[in-house]
């Protein structure tokens, strides 16, 4: 795709439903090209339907969002969206649910057969290419949902809770995959997660949002080395940054 | 596979009981053959008359196919376009209830007046009592997808007609059979009754419905012993048939289906 690798601008977003109170209010924020941003915050806070904005399956109230200058609807092409259970086709192979966005995207047969190998290669699934859903594991499942979202060549990653469902020592490990490949092909990542833990290992910036109406409390740079290992997790600089940035959480929880 | 032998065998030796039951009733009892045939000479009437019954068998297996396989058609084609427009299903879905609440054997007689007699009007009596059962099932199969399916294919461009191909078809597949196979079953019993009525003596034309007619007016109970066992085959044929079909699409990775897989 284009040379140009976007960025995510919030402008005074706010979003009510009908009926209830507002669920979001005065979104703004500038998300820069190659950046992993994590949105924290307490379950009911506005996280999901922040990133919903962004890939333009829900619309705004008030305010705008542009993404690389686009409407979210006319930036799709840009996005893939990860969520939360892996919403495989249990009726399609493993190789067939990877093929999914190239299918209807139109790509070449040539070229959807090249991808597809690739992308299983990418995470790992080559030898079970051939499988459906139902034999895989959970953690598998979510590789090949991000084998999928991969596929159509995204520069940004919109990511719902992507490993909540997973066993901490899986969830782990695809967090260090996860950054190993978004350091390598410089993909534009906004993660949703209630981990303050996962929020810190991943990203370079944590944007923690306050509840009722959700709306952003601190935006927290993380520092730490960008090279980020399993040994980083037992550092004390990790440490301290987990317990500053939950302290921060605990705030916007009682604001 | 120890286990479908063992089954097997059961099933047969039940029904060799009940058939010996039968006949010792038949004998102590005295009762007279034109009430209560032996199954001695129930075997005897399909023997000496088992040209015609084929016959009747292959003219009420043809309604009964063609009406379920019209409905099949109808019902999917109704139930996509109920998907596609909301508006239209919520307007039209009740009389989709109404279909299946009219009594089959009071419309009978209209479609026999507007159609005559012959093997037509039995397949569309046939067609209108399996239509219910599989718009129903299809378009709850078609509507009840994951929204974030949805979401996701919508991320892609996904165009509406690959929204329903791709996504909500393939997700009504156990749903739509589910209706089928219900479909099947009573598909027998609208042919049957629809000969009741249309069928006709002209050869080719009977069916089993009409011989069933015939066979009691004549007392000729031993050959109407036979018309039922052909009845039931062919009903319970249709049903093997169904389920086999959707095993075979669905096997692979359907929930319902594992456990069949698994043995």
């Amino acid at each position: 795709m284009s040379e140009t690798i976007p960025e995510i601008a919030f402008n005074w977003v706010d979003k009510r439903f009908r009926t209830g109170p507002p669920v979001l209010e005065n979104i703004t924020l500038t998300i820069e090209k190659g950046e992993f941003v994590s949105i924290l915050g307490p379950s009911g806070c506005g996280k999901s339907t922040l990133l919903r904005m962004i890939a333009g399956l829900t619309p705004l109230s008030a305010g705008e969002i542009a993404v690389n200058g686009m409407t979210p609807v006319n930036a799709r092409e840009l996005m893939s969206f990860i969520f939360q259970d892996a919403t495989l086709l249990p009726w399609r192979t493993v190789e067939r649910n990877v093929d999914l966005g190239l299918e209807l995207e139109w790509a070449t047969r040539a070229v959807r057969e090249q991808k597809v190998r690739e992308m299983l290669a990418l995470v790992g699934l080559s030898a079970v290419a051939g499988s459906y859903p139902r034999q895989l594991s959970g953690g598998m499942k979510m590789r090949v949902s991000i084998a999928r979202a991969l596929a159509t060549r995204p520069s940004i990653l919109l990511m719902d809770e992507p490993f909540a469902a997973l066993d901490e020592m899986t969830r782990d490990r695809m967090n260090e995959e996860l950054l190993r490949l978004q350091r390598e092909h410089r993909w534009t990542v906004v993660f949703v997660t209630h981990s303050v833990a996962e929020a810190v290992f991943l990203s370079s910036r944590v944007v923690v949002l306050a509840p009722h109406p959700g709306r952003i409390q601190e935006v927290v740079t993380v520092v730490l080395e960008p090279e980020r290992t399993n040994e980083t997790r037992a550092s004390e600089s990790f440490e301290g940054e987990v317990s500053r940035v939950s302290k921060i959480l605990r705030g916007a929880h009682n604001a | 596979m120890k286990g479908h032998f063992l089954t097997a065998l059961n099933a047969l030796a039940v029904f060799a009981v009940l058939v010996g039951v039968w006949q010792a009733f038949a004998w102590i009892s005295g009762t007279p053959a034109y009430v209560l045939p032996t199954p001695l000479e129930v075997a005897k009437a399909i023997a000496e008359r088992h040209a015609t019954l084929v016959d009747s068998l292959l003219i009420s297996t043809t309604s009964a196919a063609g009406g379920l396989a019209l409905s099949i058609v109808a019902g999917v084609g109704v139930a996509m376009i109920f998907a596609q427009w909301p508006w239209l299903r919520r307007m039209l879905y009740p009389y989709t209830i109404l279909l299946q609440t009219v009594p089959i054997i009071a419309i009978t007689p209209l479609i026999i007046l507007w159609m005559g007699s012959g093997t037509w009007p039995v397949t569309v009596v046939t067609f209108i009592i399996c239509l219910a059962p599989i718009i129903a099932n299809t378009t709850q199969g078609l509507i009840s997808v994951d929204e974030n399916l949805i979401d996701l294919f919508l991320m892609h461009k996904a165009s509406r007609a690959q929204i329903l191909f791709k996504l909500r078809l393939p997700h009504a597949m156990p749903y739509m059979f589910a209706g089928i196979r219900i479909s099947a079953g009573i598909a027998v019993i609208g042919a049957i009754t629809g000969e009741w009525f249309a069928g006709s003596s002209r050869v080719g034309q009977g069916g089993l419905g009409y011989s069933i007619m015939y066979a009691s007016s004549q007392l000729q109970t031993a050959y109407l012993f036979a018309l039922v066992i052909a009845a039931t085959v062919l009903g319970f044929s249709f049903f093997f048939m169904v389920m086999s079909v959707e095993w075979y699409v669905l096997h692979n990775w359907h929930e319902s289906k594992r456990n069949a897989r698994a043995e």
